[in-house]
């Protein structure tokens, strides 16, 4: 494997010149069907340059690894974190200022230094089939359904719905984990574990998002299934990206921000990383199929930190009966 | 200890202590009361799934060891498999065949509760059983035929016959192979979770996970990995207390066959080729439909991973053959050493590495040499069991008459040693390799986004609702580990007769 980078400098002498923004960001949003190809290739044609990911595992991953390499970070551009990890990501004092940018979120938000580039609806996904499906946690925990959910301390998706119950049940989220606990078939350390146990039928719903059927219908023609509507509302996630204070291409993070923010960039998010983008652009045919929630809940971060490490505790005690 | 064996020793400790300290010195060593919680579930269950998986492998070996059948080699090799499932892959295959909707509740009409202690115990033995009945087999092999003989011309009713047979090489061999197994599932993570139920199935691998991973806590990481580490040490000590040395050497000898007990161990057999092949079956069901149209970042993946597991297992077999073969002339610290890389976790080595190389090298520089180094250090311990029974043995029948007749060096590694351990070091070396292929730890660390090994990019794949396209993915790994398992395994048996 060595010699394959000193074969490609001799082959395209030119691009030894061009200045390379390293943007950290997690695997699946570098992976050929994910946007990262389409974004840099975009980006590239505008800023004679030349982008660089570095993969980490997940949101937790990139976090850590900023922790880990602190000032020393070759990443110019830190993209994938989301919004139960913003404070913890702003505490590190790695990251700068960045220009606001409009968005199109259904709550407001504005941050100095994070700037949204998708979000989406948390939701049980289930098939059409289901009779019945519950229309809030009170009755998904009267019901003789079964579910399959991440862990919150090991999954971002496991947290955001520890998160969701926290923000629709405040005092009383403990009750709700303990009610919900018979309903619950297992608990995975990551979304695909769960989302592939839901597929193989050993539950009728899995904590997903509402988007989640968009792919099976977009890309597998697949249109038996849904997401259930909650009448508590729906917590969000929200996806940022920011620019870090080391970086040694600054001008080049501010333009890649810029074009992040974008239409062609933001015209990519539906169908390659089946979240909605933060930007006016126009979704694809089969996203006006899918629930819109009436009301959305999101925690802001400050309070997100000062919840997590109780509400977790409280889930486990709940869960751990 | 012979200077090589000492230098050996000294770089797996330094290679597995150096990233431990850097860990602590980062935020202090740390435990918390979760964590106890957490340490006596992992604790329970790994004690459990050795202790069900050494019971079963007793008469699966011994049925194995004393019949001759038609496909009986490809059978053992196939025994193999399970345990080079990547644990997401076995877990996914589990769930196809127990699950709630599975093939079993299908046929009962019942879901068969699989979730909790039960699936735990139930994927562990599935992919620990295996194992295990590996290493009675080779304890088999190496009752000398005479005692056989002998037994079989005084007609020894069968409790005696075992109590002066079969229990003397049990003894030599069951105590490696329960912590062998016991260190796997000390470090289970994935399977006690998903098929565990819940947060009760807490491990400390998940800990170590979530304070690398969330908390970003590397002290309490580094503790938790002390605890796992000391938890290791103790069983070594405790298994080496009980264990008795190998029986004299006897001459390499086809099965004794024996008429009494067939139709128990035709049923034994049976039972345990089902239970170890039905969920195989069930990869091989759902991942070959997306065989044919792979992405095609999945090619050179697999190339990746080939060369990683390769050179891993290369460097696993030579390190653990002079740690063996030191351990065999009475080195308990080479003994000790060589079991600890493994449940200090590779997410633990691999973050220290990280730590420690980043402010000298670009990490992703160093992608391919950090995953063969911390795979090659995690098949260690299971090459250090394997070989240590028959290590002990060699130097007790051949150290006098080689240091007699002058044979020393490479001499006596061709002639002696090598051809002595061909079978074990086969196995290993197959195990090694296997063990690599499947790695995520190390590499998920260090790799960019052209470096991902086929483990990984199965991950990608799930993680970005291609399901389909992962089982695939996950299946070409599967068939690729089982062939380097296979070759290696098959030619140390040659080699070995």
């Amino acid at each position: 494997m060595k010699f394959l980078p000193a074969l490609a400098l001799l082959a395209t002498p030119a691009m030894a010149d061009m200045p390379t923004l390293n943007v950290l960001t997690y695997d699946s949003f570098t992976a050929e069907w994910g946007p990262g190809p389409a974004i840099a290739k975009g980006f590239e044609a505008t800023c004679a340059c030349k982008v660089n990911y570095i993969a980490a595992g997940d949101g937790g991953a990139i976090l850590s690894r900023l922790k880990m390499e602190g000032a020393g970070s070759e990443a110019d551009v830190a993209l994938g974190l989301d919004t139960s990890l913003m404070e913890a990501a702003r505490a590190t004092g790695l990251f700068a200022p960045v220009a606001a940018q409009p968005n199109t979120l259904p709550v407001p938000f504005a941050d100095a230094e994070f700037q949204p580039f998708d979000w989406g609806w948390f939701a049980f996904v289930h098939l059409k089939s289901l009779e019945n499906p519950p229309a809030n946690f009170k009755a998904l925990a009267a019901s003789d359904l079964k579910i399959v959910i991440q862990d919150p301390r090991s999954s971002t998706p496991g947290l955001g719905l520890v998160m969701w119950v926290k923000a629709a049940y405040g005092d009383q989220a403990g009750q709700v984990w303990a009610d919900l606990a018979d309903n619950i078939v297992t608990v995975t350390p990551g979304w695909d574990e769960a989302y592939g146990l839901f597929l193989k039928g050993e539950a009728d719903m899995v904590l997903s998002y509402t988007t989640s059927p968009a792919y099976h219908l977009i890309a597998e023609s697949d249109d038996t299934k849904t997401a259930a509507a909650f009448d508590e509302g729906h917590y969000m996630q929200v996806e940022v990206a920011g620019k870090l204070k080391a970086a040694k291409q600054p001008a080049l993070a501010d333009a890649f921000l810029a074009y992040l923010a974008g239409p062609e960039a933001q015209g990519v998010i539906p169908t390659t990383n089946w979240m909605y983008p933060a930007q006016e652009a126009a979704l694809p045919k089969g996203y006006e199929t899918l629930i819109k929630p009436a009301k959305s809940l999101l925690l802001s971060s400050t309070e997100a930190e000062a919840l997590r490490q109780a509400a977790i505790e409280e889930w486990q005690a709940a869960l751990a009966q | 200890m012979a200077s090589g064996a000492r230098a050996v020793t000294a770089a797996v400790a330094v290679l597995v202590a150096a990233p431990l300290a850097v860990l602590a010195l980062q935020s202090g060593l740390a435990l918390r009361a979760a964590d106890l919680a957490a340490l006596r579930f992992t604790v329970f269950q790994a004690l459990l799934s050795a202790a069900i998986s050494c019971v079963l492998a007793v008469p699966l070996a011994r049925a194995l060891a004393r019949r001759q059948f038609p496909g009986r080699g490809a059978l053992l090799t196939l025994l193999g498999a399970p345990f080079l499932l990547p644990s997401i892959v076995a877990v996914l295959g589990i769930v196809s065949v127990f699950g709630r909707s599975g093939w079993v509740s299908q046929v009962t009409g019942a879901p068969f509760p699989l979730y909790g202690l039960t699936g735990v115990l139930m994927a562990h033995v599935f992919f620990n059983l295996p194992l295990a009945t590996r290493f009675l087999l080779q304890g088999w092999q190496s009752i000398p035929a005479e005692r056989q003989r002998l037994a079989a011309t005084l007609n020894l009713p069968p409790m005696a016959r075992f109590a002066h047979v079969e229990a003397p090489m049990l003894r030599a061999h069951l105590p490696g192979a329960f912590v062998a197994i016991f260190l796997v599932c000390l470090t289970s993570f994935v399977v006690a979770l998903t098929l565990g139920g819940g947060p009760r199935a807490t491990t400390v691998e998940l800990a170590i996970y979530q304070a690398l991973r969330f908390d970003f806590d590397p002290g309490h990481a580094a503790a938790l990995a002390a605890v796992q580490a000391g938890l290791a040490a103790l069983a070594v000590t405790l298994a080496a207390r009980i264990a008795l040395p190998d029986l004299g050497a006897g001459l390499d000898r086809p099965p004794v066959p024996q008429s009494r007990g067939r139709l128990l161990d035709a049923a034994v057999i049976l039972a345990a080729t089902l239970y170890l092949t039905l969920p195989l079956l069930a990869v091989l069901a759902e991942g070959l439909p997306a065989l044919s149209a792979l992405p095609a970042q999945v090619w050179p993946a697999a190339l990746r991973s080939v060369v990683t597991a390769l050179a891993a297992a290369a460097l696993a077999v030579a390190a653990a053959l002079v740690l063996a073969l030191a351990a065999a002339r009475g080195s308990r610290l080479a003994e000790l050493v060589a079991t600890l890389p493994m449940v200090a976790s590779g997410l633990v080595l691999g973050t220290g590495w990280f730590l420690l190389l980043r402010p000298f090298v670009r990490p992703e520089s160093l992608a391919l040499p950090a995953t063969v180094l911390t795979n090659a250090l995690m098949a260690l311990p299971f090459l250090l069991r394997l070989l240590l029974p028959q290590a002990r043995r060699l130097h007790q029948d051949y150290d006098r008459l080689a240091q007699a007749t002058g044979l020393t060096g490479l001499t006596r590694l061709r002639y002696l040693t090598l051809p002595r351990l061909a079978r074990p070091l086969g196995l290993g070396a197959g195990i090694a390799a296997a063990l690599s292929m499947g790695d995520l730890g190390t590499i998920a660390l260090f790799a960019d986004q052209d470096q991902a090994t086929l483990p990984l990019v199965v991950q990608r794949l799930a993680g970005a609702y291609r399901m389909e396209a992962a089982s695939g993915a996950a299946l070409l790994l599967v068939a690729l580990s089982f062939t380097l398992f296979a070759a290696f395994d098959l030619g140390g048996r040659h080699a070995g007769k």
